[in-house]
C-alpha cells in the first residue's frame, strides 16, 4: 500500500488526529500524558467503545439502534435493585443476568425490525421511550445510591489487572470478539453484504432477516453488559442514567468512518472514533475549559468528520446526476403481442 | 416479429377493508377510544376549558410536526429541531437582556431558526451527506452553543409584552398557539395536497433520481424544506420561550423524538413518498389527548413515554400484521 492510500485511510487519519490532540493537551497540561491519567481516560471511554462496536454492527446492516442508552439504563436499574435487595448473590449472577436482560430487550427490537418489517429508526425510537419509562415503573422513581449496593457489585469493575482496570479488560475482550466475529466469521462477513447490497445478499442466499435480528440482539446484549458496568462505575442508578447517550455512541461510529448507508465500517475505526470523543471529554477540564464546551465541540467534530467522509468519496467535477447503483427492477408483466 | 408491450393491471376495486384500513380512519378510531377511556376515567376530561388548555402542551410540537412531515416525505429527517429551539431561545434571551423590544425578539427567534435550518440544508445538499448524520452533528452543535453561552444559568428577564405569544387567548378562550397551529396546518395541507410543489415533494420522496430526471430541482427543494423546518423550530422557540418565560440550555430536551413520533404515528412513511397532513393532524390529537388524560390521572411524564413508545410501534405493527393475515386468507 503506498503512502497516499495509507493517508486516506480513516484509521490513519484518526490516529494522527488523536496524536495531535494528545500533544496539544500535553503541551498545556503535561499531567494529562502520565500513564495514570491516560489509564483514567481509557477507563472512562471503555463503555463508549463497547457500545460503539455493537452500534456499528447494526449500522452495517443499514439499521440504527436508538434504544441502547435506554436499554443500558434499564438493565443497570435491574442489576442495581437486585444488588440492593439480594446482596448475598454472587457477582457472577449479575454478570450473567445483565447481558441476558439486554439481549431480551434487543431481541424485541430485532423481531419487530426483521419479521414485522418496521423501519429500524421507528422501532428503536419507540423502544427508546418505552424502556426509559419502564425504569421508572420498575424503581418507582427512586434511585439506588452508593451505600445501597453490595460491595462486590461496586468492586468488580474497579479491580486492577496488570495496572489496567477490569473495565478496560472487559472492553478489550468485547471489542476483540467483535473484530474477530466481523472479520473472520461467515455471519460477520454477511453483515457487510446485507448492508452493502441487500438484493445481492438475498440472491447469494444470505438470510437478511436472521442477520438483522442478530445485530439488534448483539447490540442489546452489549448494552445490557454496559448497563451494569455504567451503574457500577458511577455507583448510582436512576431513571435518567445515560440520557441521550445513544447519540454519542452513533457519533463515535460516524467519526470512526462507519457509513450510515450501510456496509462500510471497521472495529478499529469505531474504537478510534470513541477514543477521540473520550479524550476530548477528559481533556477539557484538564486544560481548564468549561465542560459546557464539550457538547458544542463534539457536534463540530461530527460535522467535520462527515464532511471529510463525503469529500473522500466525492468525485471531481460537477455532476448534475450522480451515478447510483442501479435501482431494483420491478418485475414487469411482459407479454408478446398476439399477431391478429 | 413480435413486439413487447407492457400490460398494466387496472386498479383494484375498493373494498370495505380498504376504507377501514386507511390510516386516518384507524387514527380517528384510536382517537375516539382515547377520548372515551379518558372521559370514563376522569370527570374533568370532557371540560371545555380543560380541553382547550391542554392544547398548550402540544401546540409547539405540533407546529414543528407540520414541517417535519414535509422533510420525512422527501426521505430526509431532522433530529436538530429541539436544539434549534434552544439556540433560538438563547439568542432571544441575550437580546432581551440587552433590552430589545418584543418585535425584535420575535424577529431574532425566527431568524435564528431560519439560519440554523439553512445551515442544515446547505451542508446536506452541498456535501451530499445523509440528513440523519448531519442533524445528529448540528443537534450537538446547536445545543452545545446554548450550553457554552448559558452554562448552568437561566435567562428570565423578558419584557412583559413578550408573554402574549405563548399565554394569550383569542375568542372563546381558545389559545393563540392553538389557532396558529390550526391555520398553519391548513396552509401546509393545502401546499402538500393541492399544489404542484406538494406533488413534487412526493415525487422526490418516492424516487429522488427519477424526480431529478424529470426536471425537479431536488436539492433546492430539500434546502428550502430544511430552512422551512428551521423557521418552524424558531417559531416554536418564540412560543415556548414566551409561554414559560425563561431560557435554559436544556429547553425542549428530547422534543425531536416526540415530533418525529407525531409524524410517524400520523402515517408518514419514514422511507419517504407517502403520508398526509390530515393523518399527522389527527395523530397530534391522539398523542395530545392521551398525554392529557394520563396527566389528569397523575401518571408521571416518564411513564407516559411507555404509552407513547408502545403506541408508536403498535400503531404501525398492527395494520401490517392485519394486512398479512388478510392476504393469507383467500
Amino acid at each position: 500500500m503506498d503512502l497516499t492510500a495509507l493517508a486516506r485511510r480513516r484509521e490513519v487519519v484518526l490516529l494522527v488526529l488523536i496524536a495531535l490532540l494528545l500533544a496539544a493537551v500535553g503541551a498545556r497540561a503535561p499531567v494529562f500524558l502520565t500513564p495514570a491519567s491516560l489509564g483514567d481516560v481509557l477507563t472512562d471511554t471503555a463503555i463508549l467503545l463497547m457500545l460503539a462496536c455493537g452500534q456499528m454492527a447494526v449500522i452495517l446492516t443499514r439499521g440504527i439502534d436508538l434504544s441502547v442508552a435506554s436499554n443500558m439504563a434499564f438493565t443497570g436499574m435491574c442489576t442495581a435493585l437486585l444488588s440492593k435487595y439480594h446482596p448475598e448473590l454472587p457477582i457472577a449472577v449479575t454478570l450473567a443476568l445483565a447481558p441476558l436482560i439486554g439481549f431480551c430487550l434487543g431481541a424485541v427490537n430485532g423481531a419487530l425490525i426483521a419479521w414485522v418489517k418496521i423501519p429500524p429508526i421507528v422501532v428503536t425510537l419507540g423502544t427508546l421511550s418505552a424502556y426509559r419509562g419502564m425504569i421508572f415503573i420498575l424503581s418507582g422513581g427512586a434511585s439506588v445510591v452508593t451505600h445501597e449496593f453490595s460491595r462486590p457489585y461496586l468492586d468488580f469493575p474497579r479491580q486492577s489487572l496488570f495496572g489496567v482496570s477490569a473495565l478496560v479488560w472487559i472492553a478489550l475482550v468485547v471489542c476483540a470478539g467483535m473484530a474477530v466475529f466481523l472479520n473472520f466469521s461467515r455471519t460477520g462477513r454477511s453483515l457487510y453484504a446485507v448492508g452493502g447490497n441487500p438484493l445481492a445478499a438475498r440472491y447469494v442466499g444470505i438470510g437478511i432477516e436472521r442477520c438483522q435480528f442478530l445485530v439488534y440482539c448483539l447490540s442489546g446484549t452489549i448494552a445490557g453488559l454496559c448497563g451494569y458496568l455504567w451503574v457500577s462505575r458511577y455507583a448510582i442508578a436512576f431513571t435518567e442514567v445515560a440520557f441521550g447517550y445513544e447519540l454519542t455512541v452513533i457519533a463515535a461510529c460516524v467519526i470512526g468512518g462507519v457509513s450510515v448507508a450501510g456496509g462500510i465500517g471497521s472495529v478499529s475505526g469505531c474504537l478510534l472514533g470513541g477514543l477521540f470523543l473520550g479524550i476530548i471529554g477528559n481533556a477539557l477540564p484538564v486544560i481548564q475549559v468549561s465542560p459546557f464546551w464539550q457538547m458544542a465541540i463534539s457536534g463540530f467534530v461530527i460535522l467535520c468528520a462527515v464532511i471529510v467522509n463525503s469529500r473522500s468519496e466525492a468525485r471531481k467535477g460537477k455532476l448534475i446526476l450522480r451515478e447510483t447503483e442501479p435501482a431494483v427492477q420491478a418485475p414487469l408483466q411482459v407479454r408478446p403481442e398476439t399477431p391478429s | 416479429m413480435t413486439s413487447l408491450r407492457y400490460a398494466v393491471a387496472d386498479r383494484r376495486k375498493a373494498a370495505a377493508a380498504d376504507f377501514w384500513l386507511r390510516w386516518e380512519v384507524l387514527l380517528l378510531v384510536l382517537l375516539a377510544v382515547v377520548m372515551l377511556v379518558n372521559s370514563r376515567l376522569s370527570p374533568w376530561f370532557l371540560d371545555y376549558y380543560n380541553l382547550l388548555d391542554s392544547t398548550f402542551n402540544f401546540s409547539e410540537k405540533a407546529i414543528m410536526a407540520l414541517s417535519m412531515t414535509l422533510i420525512i416525505v422527501t426521505r430526509d429527517i431532522d433530529l436538530s429541531v429541539a436544539s434549534i429551539i434552544a439556540l433560538a431561545s438563547v439568542f432571544m434571551g441575550l437580546a432581551a437582556q440587552a433590552g430589545a423590544g418584543v418585535p425584535l425578539l420575535v424577529l431574532i427567534g425566527l431568524a435564528t431558526g431560519l439560519l440554523a435550518g439553512f445551515a442544515n440544508g446547505a451542508i446536506i445538499t452541498r456535501f451530499q451527506i445523509p440528513a440523519i448524520v448531519v442533524t445528529i452533528g448540528t443537534m450537538s452543535l446547536f445545543r452545545g452553543i446554548a450550553y457554552v453561552v448559558l452554562g448552568d444559568t437561566a435567562i428570565t428577564s423578558y419584557p412583559s409584552g413578550f408573554s402574549w405569544f405563548g399565554q394569550s387567548y383569542l375568542v372563546w378562550s381558545i389559545p393563540f398557539e392553538f389557532v396558529l397551529f390550526l391555520v398553519l396546518a391548513a396552509v401546509f395541507g393545502f401546499v402538500l395536497h393541492f399544489t404542484t410543489t406538494g406533488r413534487r415533494i412526493y415525487a422526490i420522496g418516492n424516487n429522488p433520481v427519477a424526480a431529478r430526471f424529470s426536471g425537479i430541482p431536488v436539492d433546492r427543494y430539500r434546502l428550502v424544506l430544511f430552512t422551512l423546518n428551521g423557521l418552524m423550530a424558531g417559531l416554536a422557540a418564540v412560543l415556548l420561550t414566551s409561554r414559560i418565560g425563561s431560557t435554559r440550555p436544556n429547553i425542549a430536551a428530547g422534543w425531536e423524538l416526540e415530533v418525529i413520533t407525531m409524524v410517524v404515528l400520523g402515517g408518514v412513511s419514514i422511507m419517504g413518498g407517502s403520508g398526509t397532513i390530515s393523518g399527522v393532524f389527527i395523530a397530534v390529537f391522539v398523542l395530545g389527548m392521551m398525554t392529557f388524560g394520563l396527566s389528569l390521572m397523575n401518571v408521571p411524564g416518564i411513564v407516559m413515554s411507555v404509552f407513547v413508545g408502545v403506541l408508536l410501534i403498535a400503531s404501525i405493527a398492527v395494520p401490517i400484521l392485519i394486512r398479512r393475515m388478510l392476504r393469507r386468507e383467500p
